[in-house]
């Protein structure tokens, strides 16, 4: 009776319910804890000397003026920390072919994109370090920069690493079927089409930063760290500072806003660790927003030609894809830069029936900030590619777009089974999905208005994406190529003598409702009330090992271990109580802090059962050696990935003399398997959405031609505010994972990866009595008017 | 660079004194100097909000502001609104509606919604948007936070 088809039917189950968040009081009363809150004893501050230019030889690092100045403590060179960092390489066998040379924490001898760290000053004070920076002389040697990804390949291009003869970093090809055959076949009509989507990053509002402790009578780093994955940074110091791994602690506190950004080798962050090493004292780096916007990853900036082949009576015949992406001059450490171009590979056409599939991705060295993996990875180009050209095909035969969907979309009893790529697909709910979708839009409403409404010069579009998005990853993402990057997640469940539950998990907070969720589960399962169970997260000497979370794995994996803890533990008690009973587990449960009987009468409150296990265990048998504590750890074994799904749908107005995009409404259903907590879930995937439409219409980093970002501020990098922001309606299928028995999937990704396409589908809608159609993102009124003049011509 | 001036002003009720850099943001001065690190720095150059705070009665950017210039002033960061209870009611409503993540845009959030609020704001969602508008918030969807201003605006008028 205590196994797990037990734990959803329970009434105080708690899965499931949109319990508010307990820590959020904390971080509404101003009583947060983030890097830049803490403060040591003797603790200094870093500020960095960047490179001004995007490909410069370094000639000469002159520091005799800033040596003397107010508050300077030390001034560290590229040369300088090369004698204590050991250099890093962001490549994984499994990306076959990725190259990337070795990177140091200062750029030693070349500096290779502007805002690349050159010179750290170390100073009593932020603002005394950075007085001593302007003091900083560097002769610099200006080089020719590799900027535009379109000619990085051109033979007479300049080569960003001489070694690798050319700036070609990965490049790979996806074939199943026969393109070339199917689209020559009669009556297939073949819509072919360029998509650019810009460069843009996660502006997360609180910056990167690290507060790093060294106690050289311990030999221990302590790391605070603003990020994903505590384990994964663990081994990273260690490694490069030639430092036993049990020698560092990494703490994650409260996080600002993640998304992808802060869960990678940031030279400014490992400078600031070795200076604590070598001056033996804390050490601050809290990143300004200029140093955010030239320094932390960007994503996306992919140029795709593609080509949709369709029958007259709307068979999806094909696909075939060219990407090229710049990923900046080094492939990011550990994750690498060739993540997004495979995911493009990989899941472009992912929801349809597709038996003939080409892609060609080539990943190139540029002059720029590093890419890497950004909410989303991939996701917002792939769809925006197989559904923009798939409305484009509705277009294209006079069919209806979601006619056309429902004709091509897997089948849901369908599973499982395989995409044309081979990606292994199960549990999914494209056609339930799209259904529910169009009924809760009103979509034959809408349809008819949009005709009145362009009749009296209101340009409204509607578009549509259906999705898949990768969760729950296997250690076949990063392990399997030799990436130091659990894959699976630990947790652990302590009754204490109060009968209160303490719990710890390798998982991480970022304000998805980590520690929220994590509560939820331990309560439910155990069966203590909810107020009564306190979370530890994001510390690697108090937590379980594990990967952390990013990749939309926290709740599917960390919730699955928490679940098998908390019944681990349940099983222990039941144990213990059956015997201070006298009577048998199969008989007993735990219901809101107390034993009871399996109708819920109280036989003993926890707090009684446990302080009888720590304080009179005389009374107990000999051999009853209770553990009123335990720990599990999962992960995924028989997918590589655990795929959802979701269909979402915008609609937008264009105003036409102004090129601006107004987006009226969004609705989103989303198969995430279990929702353990809809508050959560709802207003996660509404952020997600409000990233994708940042994407698809304003977020752009613009570098000149030689390779200055232009816009690093965030006056002039235009994020999503409110008033630009439409309602989001969001509704749940909920198709459970057969991997786990909580039957959770990831949801943190989805909007962010769906809707780009829906907005470009809505855009082109609008557009579409102009004979105007646009490809290209962000969708700037300067690019919609452009292709409303094109069409005029 | 080096100059400093002495400043006498109250914060949260208590009466401060100091003697500051004269280049050194109000924002700067209130967390380094007064350990109230509730008020963030996202930007430093007053578009993100996320240091919003109220001198005088005004919300006013902490990074748009020098410590020298609140020499005189009453200021009230997000660790007195806390205390006071002035902000009780956004609080529980921001909690139930779950109008934040991360939680680094809510304590400015919080000071502008209670701007609003103040003003004797309508429970108007489009004028909610606007007026929040100055506050970058990059983990919600906005949606909860307008939903969680309204309700406090129409509890307020039951």
């Amino acid at each position: 009776m205590t196994g797990p088809a037990h734990i959803f039917d329970k009434p105080n189950r708690y899965i499931g319910q949109p319990s508010p968040r307990v820590d959020a009081a904390r971080l509404l009363q101003g009583r947060g804890r983030f890097v830049d809150d803490e403060t040591l004893p003797r603790m200094v501050h870093a500020a960095f000397v960047r490179s001004p230019h995007a490909h410069a030889k370094i000639l000469e690092i002159e520091t005799t003026n800033a040596k003397p100045a107010p508050g300077v403590i030390a001034i560290y060179t590229g040369d300088d920390l090369a004698e204590h960092v050991t250099p890093y390489v962001g490549v994984l066998t499994h990306m076959k072919g990725l190259r990337s040379a070795p990177q140091h924490p200062l750029a030693v001898g070349i500096a290779r994109w502007q805002g690349e760290p050159v010179v750290m000053v170390i100073a009593t004070s932020r603002a005394l370090a950075e007085d001593a920076c302007e003091l900083v002389q560097v002769d610099y040697d200006e080089l020719p920069p590799v900027v535009d990804t379109e000619t990085a390949l051109d033979g007479d291009a300049p080569v960003i690493h001489p070694e690798f003869g050319n700036n070609l970093a990965w490049e790979r090809d996806v074939v199943a079927g026969d393109i070339d055959a199917a689209f020559a076949a009669p009556g297939v009509q073949v819509i072919e089409r360029e998509f650019r989507f810009g460069r843009h990053t996660g502006v997360t509002l609180e910056s990167r930063g690290t507060l790093c402790d060294f106690d050289p009578s311990e030999q221990q780093l302590t790391v605070y760290y603003s990020g994903q994955a505590p384990h994964m940074m663990q081994v990273i110091f260690a490694t490069h500072l030639d430092l036993p791994e049990e020698n560092v602690r990494v703490i994650s506190n409260d996080v600002g806003g993640s998304f992808g950004i802060k869960i990678h080798t940031y030279g400014d962050e490992i400078a600031t660790a070795a200076a604590a090493k070598l001056l033996k004292r804390p050490v601050k780096f809290i990143a300004d927003r200029f140093e955010s916007f030239v320094t932390d990853i960007h994503a996306r900036d992919h140029i795709i030609k593609a080509r949709m082949g369709v029958t007259r009576d709307g068979t999806i015949v094909g696909i075939d894809l060219d990407d090229l992406t710049g990923v900046g001059p080094f492939s990011m450490y550990p994750r690498t830069s060739a993540i997004e171009c495979n995911q493009i590979l990989n899941l472009t056409g992912a929801p349809y029936d597709l038996e003939n599939y080409r892609a060609k991705g080539r990943v190139v060295f540029q002059n720029k900030t590093l890419m890497c993996q950004y909410r989303g990875v991939g996701h917002p180009i792939a769809m925006a590619v197989a559904d923009g050209l798939l409305d484009d095909c509705a277009r294209a035969i006079g069919m209806d777009p979601v006619k056309l969907r429902q004709h091509n979309l897997m089948a849901d009893d369908s599973y499982p089974r395989a995409s044309a790529t081979g990606m292994k697909l199960d549990d999914l709910s494209h056609q339930r999905a799209l259904l529910k979708l169009t009924d809760i839009m009103d979509y034959k409403g809408l349809r008819a208005a949009q005709t009145g409404e362009r009749q009296n010069g209101i340009y409204r579009g509607i578009g549509f994406v259906s999705m898949v998005e990768v969760t729950n990853p296997s250690p076949m993402f990063y392990g399997v190529g030799g990436a130091s990057i659990a894959s699976q997640d630990g947790a652990t469940v302590r009754l204490d003598a109060g009968g209160a539950l303490h719990v710890s998990s390798s998982i991480t907070e970022q304000g998805q409702g980590t520690n929220a969720i994590l509560a939820q589960i331990a309560a439910g399962v155990f069966g203590v009330a909810l107020n009564r169970v306190k979370v530890t997260t994001g510390d690697t000497a108090t937590t379980p090992y594990g990967g952390g979370t990013w990749a939309s794995r926290g709740a599917g994996i960390g919730g699955e271990a928490m679940l098998q803890a908390a019944q681990a533990l349940k099983d222990q008690v039941l144990d213990v109580a059956a015997v201070m009973l006298q009577t048998t587990v199969d008989k007993l449960d735990i219901q809101d802090g107390a034993v009871t009987d399996l109708d819920g009468a109280i036989r003993l409150p926890l707090a009684d059962l446990a302080r009888t296990v720590y304080y009179r265990g005389n009374e107990l048998p000999k051999d009853l050696n209770p553990e009123l504590i335990a720990t599990r750890h999962y992960r995924v074994t028989d997918f590589p990935f655990v795929f959802t799904n979701a269909a979402m749908a915008a609609h937008v107005e264009v105003d036409i003399a102004t090129g601006f995009v107004k987006v009226l409404h969004f609705w989103a259903v989303e198969d995430c398997g279990r929702v353990i907590n809809p508050l959560l879930v709802d207003e996660q995937i509404r952020g997600g959405v409000v990233q994708g439409i940042g994407g698809a219409l304003y977020e752009e980093c613009q570098y000149s031609p030689d390779g200055q970002m232009l816009n690093a501020t965030m006056a002039d990098y235009m994020v999503p505010m409110a008033s630009e922001m439409p309602d989001i309606t969001v509704a749940h299928i909920e198709t459970l994972t057969k991997t786990s028995v909580l039957g959770a999937k990831g949801a943190g990704e989805a909007g962010t990866g769906g809707a780009p396409a829906a907005i470009l589908n809505a855009v082109n809608d609008a557009l579409s009595p102009l004979g105007a159609s646009i490809w290209q993102m962000p969708m700037t009124p300067e690019r919609v008017l452009n292709v409303i003049d094109s069409a005029a011509k | 660079m080096s100059r400093s001036i002495d400043i006498q002003l109250r914060v949260n009720g208590e009466a401060v004194k100091a003697t500051v850099p004269s280049r050194l943001n109000l924002v700067d001065f209130l967390r380094g100097d007064l350990s109230l690190t509730g008020s963030h720095v996202g930007c430093e150059h007053g578009v993100c909000g996320a240091c919003t705070i109220i001198v005088d009665g005004n919300t006013v950017r902490g990074c748009l502001m020098l410590a020298a210039q609140a020499n005189g002033t009453e200021i009230t960061t997000i660790e007195g609104l806390a205390d006071s209870g002035q902000s009780a009611a956004l609080q529980a409503a921001f909690t139930n509606r779950n109008a934040l993540q991360c939680g680094f845009c809510t304590p400015g959030m919080l000071a502008s919604a209670l701007g609003y609020i103040d003003a004797g704001g309508a429970p108007d969602r489009d004028a909610i948007r606007k007026h929040i508008s100055g506050n970058y918030c990059r983990c919600t969807g906005y949606q909860s936070i307008v939903d969680a201003i309204c309700d406090v605006i129409e509890e307020a008028r039951t």
